[in-house]
């Protein structure tokens, strides 16, 4: 250890801090820096990622940022939240973009869980952070309550949970009404429902169960299997003998894969409609070996189906870049350019409170729906999103013979007078033993 | 309803219940037995050994999706490969410490946390799965069943038959056994005790690899795939008298009993069946503490 006593070692200490500090500093000055935060080794993170980056190239490719005369290029930083395993990883991964790295903004988050701590320790450091990932409600009821506090964090995608349940409850109304339809079912159409035994999805049965009849449709049992059941085979006879026509999943977890397996083949004569966050992912065809075909579950994105004039340059686009089409945690990428990067170019400036300011009261496009941040009842801002025709709808797709193809909103009546067709929505199809067994 | 009609949902249901309980119960026969074995030859509580059956559906799943073999070859690699890794494993990391029984156990839980972060790395969080050897079902008394579940019931039933077998006919399988009953008198005999434990490790390690060879068609691929199986497996030891094949045997259909009754008779309840499985043991456990088949640790030589 003779070296530490020498006279070299301290300046070459001093020496190596002063040139991290300068690194840091100067890479401050022409570039803004995002951490992007989510589950990277799960595909929810990898599509945060994804998003992120095509975003970023769009950017830098025209020369960067214009913050006020300067032009700024963006630097991703990315942070692997492991928050599917441990909300301590990922609060560690939130603190170490904001202190270590020193991002502008954070763009990410999945589980709610670890989203709200993310959302304390960005706020805390007065970091705008987007959420792309979490669809609670009482994290802009947060914003909401305490607004000096919790300011700096935005909805990005999906909408809330409020607005998921009722688009869910039309994308059943609608399949009741193919199957009425194509099938002549005259009475009540018989639905089981199945929900993953998770809060998120407890506050769903009472909803269920009140609503369902006055859609004209009886509930004939609910089900709630383990988040990771391996098989649901008992329950899947069980809803069998219940006579069901419609089985409303409410998925988010791996149950929605085997499920969807051995519902078809069981050959379970009904038609899987509702959320299953499993069957969103490209993967969701090979995973179920080809056996999920005719599940219906809200999305964001499927190929051909546009919300906007924007939708579908980015999903092709996307599929170009990464061989898939973009599910909803690729939020990031319409968070990054459109939130975060055309509020910057309009002020000029980083300033964290001014672009606040701006961003909470702008009304603007992106590929899958126009942003509108709503107020709550007292008036007070909640940077949630707008859900309803012209707004955030999100789409319901089906897997068809392996192509995931949108199927809602067709025909789509949310109010009197009103009727909402995305271009490129095709219709329902029924699984072809669910019609053998209705048409003998 | 008439009174025909709910007669048949109650044959129906009795026969889910029969089913589900006989096929969960087989393969948590198999883990427990399996566990029982090395726990009462070598004294390791592998907390690792589930984390093999994950192996060896991860290895079915790559070389029937990268490789382009079909399923059975497939399994015999994985089997397999399982037990040349398990028997490595065990000569490298665990034989050194085997004495001292609390730095085996938290050395076969690291052991299993490597297996998952492996897996994760190359395969991602991904669910993935397998096809199933024989497509399609069958239907008794209104019951579909999967071929691939009959399948996995039959191969679970002959490898026990087989193990019962080796273990009760064979000179290696007395070997075995007077190992498991005392080892220092077994090794006074003439029996080479670190062979025996070796041998069993890899017997051991063999039918965890068998186990997630069969079943891994009926699941869902994930890197923490091995952590339910294992708290089960958990479960039915101790359920059926820790070191006991016999507990171990009923204990497993005890368990997956439960666990097709709670399904098929709770439906919203459905979630709770590992719950009640396990508050089960816990009753049996009140009453018996050492176990259905468990003889007092007072009692053992």
């Amino acid at each position: 250890m003779k070296w530490l006593k020498s006279n070299v070692f301290v300046p070459v200490l001093a020496f190596v801090f002063v040139m991290f500090f300068w690194a840091t500093a100067f890479a401050a000055s022409d570039e803004i820096r995002i951490g992007v935060i989510g589950p990277m080794k799960f595909i929810q993170g990898k599509s945060q990622w994804n998003g992120a980056v095509m975003a970023a190239e769009e950017i830098n490719a025209k020369g960067g940022v214009k913050v006020g005369s300067k032009m700024m290029k963006i630097k991703l930083i990315q942070a692997d939240s492991n928050e599917f395993l441990s909300i301590t990883d990922a609060t560690n991964a939130m603190e170490r973009l904001i202190t270590r790295d020193k991002v502008h903004f954070v763009v990410g988050g999945f589980r709610t869980e670890a989203v709200f701590a993310m959302q304390d320790i960005a706020c805390q450091n007065k970091v705008i952070f987007i959420g792309c990932g979490a669809a609670s409600d009482e994290l802009c009821n947060r914003v909401a309550k305490y607004y000096d506090q919790y300011k700096y964090f935005f909805r990005g995608t999906p909408f809330n949970s409020t607005a998921l349940v009722k688009a869910a409850f039309s994308h059943v109304g609608s399949t009741a009404e193919v199957l009425r339809n194509e099938l002549g079912i005259t009475g009540p159409i018989k639905v089981a429902f199945v929900a993953e035994k998770a809060q998120w999805a407890d506050a769903m049965v009472p909803a269920v169960q009140a609503t369902l009849p006055k859609m004209g449709m009886e509930l004939v049992g609910v089900w709630r299997p383990s988040p990771v059941a391996t098989d649901v085979s008992a329950e899947l006879s069980a809803i069998q003998r219940s006579g069901a026509q419609i089985i409303f999943t409410f998925f988010s977890s791996s149950v929605g894969i085997p499920f969807a397996r051995q519902a078809n083949e069981l050959k379970i004569p009904a038609m899987q409609v509702g959320i299953n966050v499993e069957a969103q992912k490209a993967e969701f065809w090979q995973a179920t070996r080809g056996q999920g075909n005719y599940v219906i579950t809200s999305s964001t994105y499927a190929r051909n189906v546009e919300c906007n004039e924007l939708t579908k340059p980015f999903v092709e686009a996307y599929i170009k870049r990464f061989g898939e089409v973009p599910t909803y945690t690729t939020g990031t990428y319409e968070s990054i350019k459109m939130s975060l990067v055309d509020t910057i170019e309009m002020i000029g400036t980083l300033d964290p409170d001014k672009i606040v300011a701006t961003l909470e009261n702008r009304v603007y496009k992106t590929p899958p729906s126009t942003i509108m941040y709503v107020k709550d009842n007292l008036g007070r801002h909640t940077h949630d999103l707008k859900f309803g025709p012209g707004y955030a709808t999100g789409i319901a797709s089906q897997w068809q013979d392996g192509e995931f193809v949108g199927v809602w909103p067709n025909k789509w009546k949310p109010a009197p007078g009103v009727e909402v067709t995305y271009k490129g929505v095709k219709p329902i199809k029924i699984p072809p033993w669910m019609i053998k067994a209705y048409k003998k | 309803m008439s009174v025909k009609n709910r007669e048949v949902i109650i044959m129906s249901i009795i026969l889910d219940i029969i089913v589900m309980g006989l096929i969960k119960g087989s393969i948590y026969a198999l883990l427990a037995i399996s566990f029982s074995l090395i726990f009462g030859v070598a004294r390791i509580v592998n907390i690792a050994h589930t984390a093999f059956y994950m192996v060896a559906a991860y290895c079915i799943y790559t070389v029937t999706n990268y490789m382009g073999w079909s399923a059975v070859p497939a399994m015999f690699v994985a089997v397999i490969l399982s037990v040349i890794l398990g028997m490595v494993i065990y000569k490298v990391f665990l034989n050194p410490i085997r004495e001292h029984e609390g730095a085996v156990l938290i050395a076969t839980m690291a052991i299993a946390m490597v297996f998952q972060e492996v897996m994760t790395l190359f395969f991602s969080g991904s669910f993935l799965s397998v096809p199933n050897l024989i497509e399609g079902y069958f239907i008794i008394f209104g019951v579909k069943v999967f071929y691939q579940q009959l399948l996995t019931l039959c191969a679970a039933v002959l490898v026990m038959v087989v193990l019962v077998i080796f273990l009760f006919k064979t000179k290696l399988g007395l070997a075995l056994r007077s190992t498991a009953q005392d080892r220092e008198v077994a090794n006074l005999m003439g029996i080479n005790e670190s062979k025996v434990a070796m041998i069993t490790m890899g017997i051991a390690i063999g039918l965890a690899g068998f186990a997630g060879a069969i079943v891994v068609p009926l699941e869902i691929l994930e890197p923490h795939m091995w952590t339910p199986p294992l708290i089960m497996m958990m479960a039915v030891v101790v359920l059926g008298g820790l070191g006991s094949l016999k507990g171990s045997f009923v204990g497993a259909y005890i368990m997956g009993f439960t666990e097709a009754m709670v399904v098929f008779l709770s439906p919203q309840g459905a979630f709770l069946k590992v719950s009640v499985a396990l508050l089960i043991m816990i009753i049996v456990l009140l009453i018996r503490p050492e176990g259905l088949f468990g003889v007092y640790f007072e009692e053992e030589r």
